[in-house]
């Protein structure tokens, strides 16, 4: 009977976000201070209910529960223990819950570490992020309910689909949406800021800390997420331009351009309004992309199977997010912070092209995205935008944004000279230049995009790190700043992203073979001998595992098994490569099918990828850099005691 | 016009133009790049010129798959239920590939009539049909009786 106690929980959790919602905002327009108060208790309460809910689920698959009609689909008797816990967010409606939750700690956090921002502000940050939770909640209990029951109970569960049984399963949807979700903090700073008519640009530092980190939790989930999709799927690729990957990385893009343009708003004023439109877009952005991913209107690796009540839902959901935001912006915005001028060559300018190409990069993946829809919805025939679309325009767009990046960094506010930037470059510039000369003629067969690619790349890293140089022979001491250590290491990451990127797109060898047992393949430096297969047995499924020795000349550098595996209980065949990782190549092989009776001769991926763990380490980089730039000792620093802010004007509605 | 707003005026032009720029370079690139899903029947009554690459959908015929005994090349019969098409494809079939099972196909016609796939898809999910094939098979009034 438990699980009808998550229901009530949940339940319980909807009430207490509708008086976050609307209490604490009540007081904030009567100046009533135990309204504004209720806040905090709500918003902890709200988060311990969702956990409760969440943890009931979670024991309804450690305990195997299959009159559970969610457990008996996504579960089975024989399903090792770790993939009952990740099996919870496997599929539709647990990973809603998975959302709530993650968007109930939020709340929380935020209820617990900005005790030091005016009681006002803080209160309508509140309540508008109670609102947010009030429409999931709704949209978890009225169309995608997990704890619905199974009469009669099933004797055994379907179980896992067995692409997520798999250990980047585990962490890739809560890192992801802790990014998703966290961008609803940074919109409700901006909503808040909007209702309170701010005109002190305080705000904006105050919700850097919570954007950095959504951003680089949402940096490494979708980095986990490509990684998952080239190891599990089988066939080597790391990024398809799949329409749900879009719908990841469109917030991401603008995310990116957001954590930009609020330094250059808290700094300088300057950027006030787009920042503000930006908070707005990233996290409606993150609800679009849910929408796609859960209503089935798109084709994708990622659909599943869908309820036309579920798409209308979260449509409205989006339209009144959307819509109330922008109506608010409209209403607020002209009133709002206003900044300083600046010159044409300045950090602002650059920073300005860092915000031009993110929001030129969002729009076109947005566009590539969404057509196929448009045309579908206009009866004009049913179609798809290739990835080489994407793959065109991101090439073109990288290059006002890598050359600006370096200069950008070097640039004073407000106003610079060309020449000085230009005798501070210079070293940078001829060490990219030579090294990506270097890497030409070491791989000539790379091509000139490729080794532009690389000399930017390097053009990054050298410029960044010469920066930090610079800084220390300036000031005459090791002490650099947290946050230009945190600048220069998401920056570096960018540019081992870059170079991992241009490297393994063009020098990758790919070839799909026909072997039999005692065959050998040589590709590049590697000699692959295949030995043949041998049925192994694993908790829930019989594979074919073949055996792979890999020599280089002589010597033998690695054995691989790869599977094929057959998971009994849906009848399902999976590929499971197998890799040999390294820093500068990976090698890779995955069993296709087997192409004769006896099983000797099988269909067979080898695969040689110089680089492509940079991609991943890249991304690494990026992840510590925003989480150090959050950490930064000035987002803690207590505020100068200060009028309390404005309540806002009659004429606005909440 | 003062200095700082002809130093604006030129400012917010530059950004037009390059944005500008930006958009019809990505709608040339739309266009070069759109792949558009084609059923058997499509084919049939189109009369598609060869080379030009498409997104070819169906169910693969029962009995159809043939293998050469010696490489990876494969034919095979992707149907609507009313009309047909052969196949041909050299390389690794995914593992959800199966006679009776929705897949879509990317490739080409030849001039001698048949498609050849570059590339070829089944989805993750035993029980997801592709919602073109689906849809495909609902307008060749092929009943459905997939589980």
């Amino acid at each position: 009977m438990t699980v009808e106690l998550g229901q009530i929980s949940l339940l319980a959790a909807l009430l207490t976000a509708l008086v976050l919602g609307l209490v604490p905002m009540i007081g904030t327009y009567t100046g009533n201070r135990r309204f504004m108060a209720v806040s905090t208790t709500a918003a902890l309460i709200q988060c311990l209910l969702v956990m409760i809910s969440f943890g009931i689920l979670t024991s309804a698959f450690v305990i195997q529960d299959f009159s559970v009609e969610y457990v008996a689909r996504n579960s089975n008797s024989l399903l090792p223990m770790h993939y009952r816990f990740s099996a919870v967010w496997s599929a539709h409606e647990g990973s809603l819950l998975l959302w709530e939750l993650i968007l109930a700690v939020w709340i929380a956090s935020v209820a617990l570490f900005s005790k030091r921002l005016p009681e006002v502000f803080r209160a309508r940050v509140l309540a508008v992020l109670g609102w947010i939770s009030v429409g999931f909640l709704l949209f978890i209990l009225l169309t995608s309910n997990p704890f619905g029951r199974l009469i009669p109970s099933a004797a055994e569960g379907l179980d896992l689909n067995p692409l997520l049984q798999d250990f980047g399963l585990i962490i890739h949807p809560p890192l992801l949406y802790m990014g998703y979700v966290g961008f609803s903090v940074a919109f409700a700073f901006a909503v808040a800021a909007l209702l309170g008519g701010e005109v002190s640009r305080d705000w904006v530092r105050w919700s850097r800390p919570w954007t950095l980190v959504a951003w680089a939790f949402l940096t490494i989930g979708i980095a986990l997420g490509s990684w998952w999709a080239y190891y599990e799927l089988g066939w080597g690729g790391y990024w398809f331009w799949d329409p749900v990957e879009n719908a990841s990385f469109m917030p991401w893009l603008v995310g990116t351009a957001l954590i930009h343009s609020q330094a250059v708003t808290e700094k300088r004023g300057a950027f006030g309004n787009w920042t503000l439109l930006l908070a707005l877009s990233a996290f409606s952005l993150s609800l679009l992309g849910t929408f796609l991913v859960r209503s089935g209107v798109l084709t994708s690796v990622h659909a599943f199977a869908s309820d036309p009540t579920r798409g209308i839902f979260i449509l409205a959901y989006l339209a009144v997010v959307v819509g109330g935001s922008l109506t608010l912006y409209a209403i607020r915005a002209p009133k709002m912070i206003q900044g300083g001028g600046f010159a044409g060559t300045s950090r602002e300018t650059f920073l300005l092209v860092n915000n031009l190409v993110f929001a030129v990069m969002a729009a076109m993946v947005l566009t590539g995205t969404l057509y196929p829809l448009l045309i579908d919805a206009m009866g004009a025939g049913k179609i798809s935008v290739g990835p080489p679309y994407f793959g065109l325009l991101f090439t073109w767009l990288l290059v006002p944004l890598v050359l600006a990046l370096p200069v950008g960094i070097y640039s004073r506010w407000q106003k610079d000279e060309g020449s000085r930037l230009a005798g501070m470059l210079r070293w940078p510039l001829v060490m990219s230049l030579v090294f990506g000369a270097g890497v030409w003629i070491m791989e000539p067969d790379i091509g000139f995009v490729s080794a532009a690619g690389v000399t930017g790349g390097a053009w990054v890293i050298f410029g960044s790190m010469f920066y930090v140089g610079h800084l220390l022979k300036r000031k005459n001491s090791f002490k650099i700043p947290a946050s230009v250590l945190a600048m220069t290491l998401a920056h570096v990451g960018l540019g081992v992203f870059l170079i991992g990127l241009s490297l393994v797109s063009t020098l990758s060898t790919e070839k799909h073979l026909r072997m039999e047992a005692g065959d050998k393949y040589q590709m590049v430096d590697y000699t692959f001998q295949f030995l043949g297969t041998k049925v192994v047995q694993g908790p829930n499924y019989t594979a074919d595992e073949g055996e792979f020795v890999i020599y280089k000349g002589e010597r033998e550098v690695t054995r691989l098994y790869p599977q094929k595996r057959e998971y009994a209980q849906r009848g399902n065949t999976m590929t499971e490569a197998a890799i040999d990782p390294g820093f500068t190549r990976d090698l890779y092989v995955s069993l296709g099918e087997p192409l004769d009776q006896n099983g000797r001769a099988w269909a067979v991926r080898v695969y040689h990828k110089p680089f492509i763990r940079w991609i991943w380490l890249g991304s690494i980089f990026m992840l510590c850099g925003g989480m150090l730039a959050a950490a930064n000792k000035r987002y803690r620093r207590k505020l100068p005691v200060k009028k309390p802010v404005k309540t806002g004007s009659k004429e606005v509605t909440a | 016009m003062t200095p700082t707003r002809k130093r604006r005026l030129t400012g917010v032009l530059v950004i037009i133009i390059g944005v500008g720029i930006a958009a019809v370079v990505a709608m040339q690139a739309l266009n070069e790049n759109m792949l558009f899903f084609i059923s058997p029947t499509d084919v049939e009554e189109q009369d598609l010129p060869a080379g030009k690459r498409f997104r070819l959908g169906g169910l693969v015929a029962n009995g159809s798959v043939s293998r050469a005994s010696d490489s990876l090349a494969v034919a095979f019969v992707v149907t609507d239920g009313a009309k047909s098409v052969d196949v041909r494809f050299d390389g690794i079939l995914p593992d959800l590939f199966r006679e009776g099972q929705g897949i879509i196909a990317i490739g080409e016609l030849t001039p001698n009539g048949h498609f050849e796939a570059s590339e070829v898809l089944a989805k993750h999910d035993e029980n997801y049909m592709p919602p073109e094939v689906a849809d495909a098979l609902e307008k060749a009034g092929h009943v459905e009786s997939e589980t």
